[in-house]
């Protein structure tokens, strides 16, 4: 058995990456059941005041890690090369968004009419972290069927923002963002539509990628806008994150828009050394486009991109003011397609075969009815209304097939700065720091305009990344970074250097705020808060 | 563009299959015609020549291998019926005598 903790003082394990679990754990100086019995004690005392977690799986995940403790013996009995040919995910902890099918969990999609469902096969993406020995700790919360930027439209109750537990972690994937910027788990998977992984990461000061539509295998994923949904990591560096896409990414012959495509390697292969990773930049092209700097954005926010682009200059990036044209167009065109793929996803959504049914009428139109009202939440009732009324006849082609339209000119766009030779276009990730509960619940265009700066490359398909950059009034900022299609290799190259570049920034010092209020179980709960303080709906 | 009446709202929930309260109706046409208002802007393009996209990647016709391959245990599936009879889903009859 492993001597852990024999020489060094007490280390707190939640507070480490995963790459430098996975070195502790190469070296004998820890276990995966160590590290999984930290996360899980972490995640049961802070959760009151977070609500990160739908589910936590003690028991599971102890058997997984205890799993993942005999793989690596049996790799530390055959000798070094075959540690070394360990996953870096074995053994390491991952929390899941709540939409991902694990066999035998529950999956809500945080709504109420997938309450009692039981998943009855695993995902993909479960899979391939099941082969990696990775350690499913549990079920994030989200906004309901991943509609939302701020993780209020959850039906089981909204998340707190670890750096101010008064204001939202941004959603959807708002629940996986704010545990691991909590420290309660190094990895999570979330998924993105329109922002739902970068907002969430830049609102919670952590690193998160959207890759090519098509990258990740979306088998036993609930579904929201099928042209557009796409998984990816979220992590506290880059390193982790691009680990976690490469374990997730691939072919995947049940999802057929899981592309071919070879998955780089160079995801793996990131330089641990600042310097190294900084010197990437030279000579790199890299594209401002001046309509993501908008009215409306907040200062602090553009004080802080602007600084983080300056810095990508320093270290030798020649950096060159571009447009996209069309971005202005991109909500009106995003809130089309988005419901009107939303309204056909949601029809199976019946009572009939899963989750919630309101039966007592022996009339099949009213129990369908009342289950749907009853079951779905005010968020996502209004955008299945947009989009049944976006396809409705006599307004297909007025909404929809406009809209599709409007998207080939946004794409055009991009494609034109890809084919000028750019390596990368740089810009905010979210127009504001983190909003107080309430805020934008009262306007859903308010709530739609978080999503201005990321929906373009949903819309165009392209990878896109967010690393904190700084903070604006002590709340976290977000640099995004969005390259060509399947070229997510560079761009977490030019993501880890600018890690590299800011590596002695005074603001990657500062901790969330609010972790020492997390650790007192008298704190209260997010909803215990917006009953007190904001408005009720 | 087209803004929707109180009616339009009704027709549209029943299209959708939403059973909604007169409060939800009342609200979803306010806010529904507040967000249509946006959907204006997208009038201001000259789109008559420009292709749809609807997806950005360029696959086409993918196919599988015709091969069988055992399918998922039934009792896996009907372990989440609100409603079940043996290997069968119960629903009301859709079938009248009207």
């Amino acid at each position: 058995m492993t001597d852990s903790g024999a020489t060094a003082p007490p280390l707190d394990l939640t507070r480490l990456t995963a790459h430098d679990l996975a070195d502790r754990l190469r070296a004998g100086q820890t276990s995966s059941r160590e590290i999984t019995a930290a996360h899980l004690a972490r995640a049961h005392a802070t959760d009151r005041g977070l609500h990160a977690w739908l589910t936590l799986d003690d028991e599971r995940a102890m058997d997984e890690a205890a799993a993942a403790d005999e793989r690596l013996e049996a790799a530390r009995r055959e000798g070094d090369r075959a540690l070394d040919a360990l996953h870096p995910l074995l053994g390491i902890p991952v929390a899941l968004k709540d939409l991902v099918s694990v066999a035998g969990g529950q999956c809500t999609a945080g709504s109420r009419i997938l309450e009692g469902y039981t998943a009855p096969y695993d995902a993909h993406i479960t899979e391939r972290l099941r082969e990696a020995g990775a350690v499913i700790l549990g079920k994030t919360n989200m906004d309901e069927f991943a509609m939302g930027s701020s993780t209020e439209h959850s039906a089981f109750g909204a998340t707190s923002n670890p750096w101010d537990l008064d204001r939202v972690p941004g959603g959807s994937s708002g629940g996986s963002a704010a545990a691991v910027a909590a420290y309660q788990v190094p990895l999570g998977i979330g998924t993105d539509t329109g922002g739902s992984i970068r907002q969430p990461a830049a609102l919670c000061g952590v690193v998160g990628m959207k890759p090519t539509y098509g990258r990740v295998s979306r088998y036993g994923i609930v579904a929201f806008a099928s042209s557009l949904d796409q998984i990816g990591p979220l992590a506290r560096d880059t390193r982790d994150a691009a680990a976690l896409l490469h374990t997730v990414a691939g072919r995947d012959a049940r999802d057929s828009t899981s592309a071919p495509e070879p998955v780089p390697d160079e995801l793996l292969q990131l330089p641990a050394s600042d310097d190294e990773a900084a010197s990437w930049l030279r000579g790199k092209r890299l594209g401002l486009p001046r309509e993501y700097f908008v009215a409306g954005m907040e200062p602090g926010v553009e004080a802080e991109v602007r600084r983080a682009v300056a810095a990508l200059e320093d270290a030798g990036a020649r950096v060159e003011e571009v447009s996209l044209p069309h971005t202005d167009y991109g909500l009106a065109t995003y809130y089309i397609v988005a419901p009107a793929e939303a309204s056909a996803n949601l029809a199976r959504y019946d009572g009939v075969r899963f989750g919630y049914s309101a039966r007592g009428d022996d009339d099949y139109l009213a129990n369908y009815l009342a289950t749907r009202g009853g079951g779905f939440g005010a968020e996502v009732k209004r955008r299945v209304m947009l989009g049944t009324y976006a396809l409705s006849a006599g307004y297909y082609d007025a909404f929809y097939l406009k809209a599709q339209k409007v998207r080939t000119l946004i794409k055009r766009d991009f494609d034109q700065l890809w084919e000028a030779g750019f390596d990368a276009l740089v810009a905010p990730t979210s127009p504001s720091v983190a909003f107080r509960f309430g805020a934008r619940l009262a306007d859903p265009v308010q709530m739609y305009l978080s999503d201005a700066c990321t929906l373009p490359a949903n819309m165009a398909g392209l990878p896109g990344i967010s690393v904190p950059c700084g903070l604006s009034d002590g709340l976290p900022v977000g640099l995004q970074l969005i390259g060509a299609a399947w070229r997510e290799g560079s761009l977490m190259r030019a993501a880890r250097a600018y890690e590299g570049v800011t590596a002695d920034a005074d603001w990657r010092r500062v901790e969330p705020h609010d972790l020492s209020a997390l650790e007192d179980p008298s704190t209260p709960t997010p909803a215990e808060r917006i009953a007190t303080s904001a408005p009720a709906r | 563009m087209a803004s929707l009446s109180r009616s339009d709202v009704e027709h549209v929930a029943y299209l959708a299959r939403l059973g909604l309260t007169d409060e939800e109706l009342t609200r979803l046409q306010g806010q529904l015609n507040h967000i249509l208002e946006q959907y204006a802007k997208l009038a201001e393009l000259e789109t008559d020549d420009i292709p749809p996209t609807a997806q950005t990647i360029e696959l086409e016709n993918i196919l599988r291998d015709d091969v069988a391959a055992p399918s998922m245990p039934s009792e896996a599936v009907l372990g989440n019926a609100p409603e079940r009879d043996g290997e069968f889903f119960v629903v009301p009859a859709i079938l009248g005598g009207e």
